[in-house]
């Protein structure tokens, strides 16, 4: 089972290869509440580290979510479009939002594992 | 994810203000946000979507213990008011409220507001961001021709839904036997009240004001009913959105007028004629020629939100406008919107662009409310 490291913007990111998938953490589903909307990156687009490249929304708010590393869009998950209510279920499952070629899977060493992401929330 | 998610987050700091049922919010699991200067619900443990639809099918109760509540004293009371307001004051009958609006002297809306006639005196609830500017504005203009009041000491919880009436059947007779937007002072379970049958969710309900000391009594007794659920700010600003209502600040506020703001029904017709409150020329002048712009709705056709401040576009791309209240209506399963648009623009069905995160995604002029008002039938 790969790694799976985490952003201070609450985004997760699971390596498998050279291929990352990308989705918001649980957290991140709680505090928005309801989600009634997903936007997400089109396939062949190259993003940036950092970059806003997907949109959740819930009944009160929208939120951005960036590109946790840089890399090229490979495929992103339509059940997320079709169902929002998905990412309120099954954030770090089934509710991924899209899967990168990474360009340095080198650069994930540098976000959060899961102790350091749980000691975040703590200060929260 | 962006910040939203680390505001929402936030716990309120020490210095807001808080309402008589803070415990009992905080016992209840709410998640408390700064409103108005105040710490505020947005949300209990069920959620927004979960408490708005319960509104819709039950009955859902709102701490709006923030809101101003005042009152004005004296046989002057309803003259005095008219130099302030377009409604008809003076033809308010004991036992009725109104919704009218606290005018600047350019037409703009310094305030919406209502009036209840409670026989002796005239009982004003007001915007809980508005109430230290409106108080100091009806006391200057006022000079001393009522006895002015406030009742900061005082909570109002509002109870919505269609359970409502069945819910005060039991605490408060006199309550079900009003009309809507009729008014009453009456012991809601033992505990005196001043009652109106009115909201801001376009269902039947009631608005209870009664002594902060006594209001977590009167909230628990109501939530005890198993057909209420507690709601937080969330819930009633998608249930308002839906029922077409305006939000002030966003909707409304000191540039726009009531005619713009599609609330000329709230202008007397004796006081159009007759003029005599604050902007009356401009306004006047506006319900003859029409406005240049009016608040209408807007239905998005794709599955996107449009929110407040969202640039509005003619089919040709021109500016047509802004959207100032939009998200998602639970109700409906659609994004739902409502903002101000070139006069040329307003018919329903008109084909606009939303600008959304650069891209004009389409939408038309809708009627408002998107969701029907449900009041009790007179």
């Amino acid at each position: 089972m790969p790694e799976t490291r985490f952003t201070k913007d609450h985004e997760w990111v699971r390596l498998d290869g050279d291929i990352a998938t990308v989705g918001i953490t649980d957290h991140a589903q709680e505090a928005l509440g309801d989600i009634v909307f997903v936007e997400l990156p089109q396939p062949g687009r190259d993003l940036a580290q950092g970059e806003a490249c997907a949109v959740v929304e819930s009944v009160k708010a929208a939120s951005d979510v960036y590109a946790p590393v840089a890399g090229h869009v490979t495929e992103t998950n339509e059940a997320v479009v079709d169902d929002p209510g998905l990412v309120n279920k099954a954030a770090t499952g089934d509710a991924w939002f899209y899967r990168m070629r990474v360009a340095d899977p080198g650069t994930l060493d540098a976000l959060m594992d899961d102790a350091a992401y749980r000691a975040l929330l703590e200060t929260l | 994810m962006a910040e939203p998610v680390l505001n929402i987050e936030s716990d309120p700091p020490d210095q807001l203000r808080t309402t008589p049922l803070d415990a009992l919010h905080r016992s209840l699991g709410a998640r408390m946000v700064p409103f108005a200067g105040y710490g505020m619900p947005v949300q209990y443990g069920p959620g927004v979507m979960a408490e708005h639809l319960h509104c819709r099918s039950k009955a859902a109760l709102f701490d709006v213990s923030h809101m101003g509540q005042f009152s004005l004293h004296g046989p002057g009371a309803a003259a005095a008011l008219e130099r302030m307001v377009p409604g008809d004051i003076q033809a308010l009958k004991p036992g009725r409220q109104r919704y009218t609006l606290l005018l600047n002297e350019i037409g703009g809306i310094f305030d919406d507001l209502m009036i209840a006639n409670y026989g002796d005196r005239l009982v004003i609830v007001v915007n809980a961001g508005r109430k230290e500017a409106d108080s100091h504005r009806m006391a200057e203009m006022l000079h001393g021709a009522a006895d002015f009041e406030q009742y900061p000491e005082r909570a109002l919880l509002a109870l919505q839904g269609p359970a409502a009436a069945g819910v005060m059947a039991a605490l408060c007779p006199a309550a079900v036997a009003l009309p809507f937007m009729g008014v009453v002072e009456a012991a809601v379970d033992g505990i005196p009240a001043w009652i109106s049958r009115s909201g801001y969710t376009g269902e039947d309900g009631f608005e209870i004001s009664v002594p902060g000391e006594q209001a977590t009594a009167l909230a628990e007794r109501l939530l005890a009913h198993p057909d209420v659920l507690p709601a937080g700010l969330g819930a009633r600003d998608s249930l308002r959105l839906e029922a077409g209502l305006c939000l002030y600040g966003p909707d409304i506020d000191e540039l726009t007028t009531p005619v713009e703001a599609n609330l000329a029904w709230a202008i007397g017709k004796r006081r159009r004629a007759e003029g005599g409150f604050p902007g009356d020329t401009v306004i006047r002048d506006q319900l003859q020629h029409g406005p240049a712009r009016l608040r209408v709705g807007l239905q998005p056709e794709g599955r996107a939100p449009a929110r407040a401040l969202t640039p509005v576009l003619a089919e040709d791309g021109t500016a047509a406008g802004d959207i100032t209240s939009g998200g998602f209506s639970p109700t409906l399963g659609t994004p739902i919107a409502m903002g101000y648009v070139r006069r040329d623009l307003t018919a329903t069905g008109t084909a606009l662009g939303l600008l959304v995160r650069g891209n004009a995604l389409p939408a038309r002029v809708a009627p408002l409310p998107f969701v029907p008002h449900r009041y009790v039938k007179a």
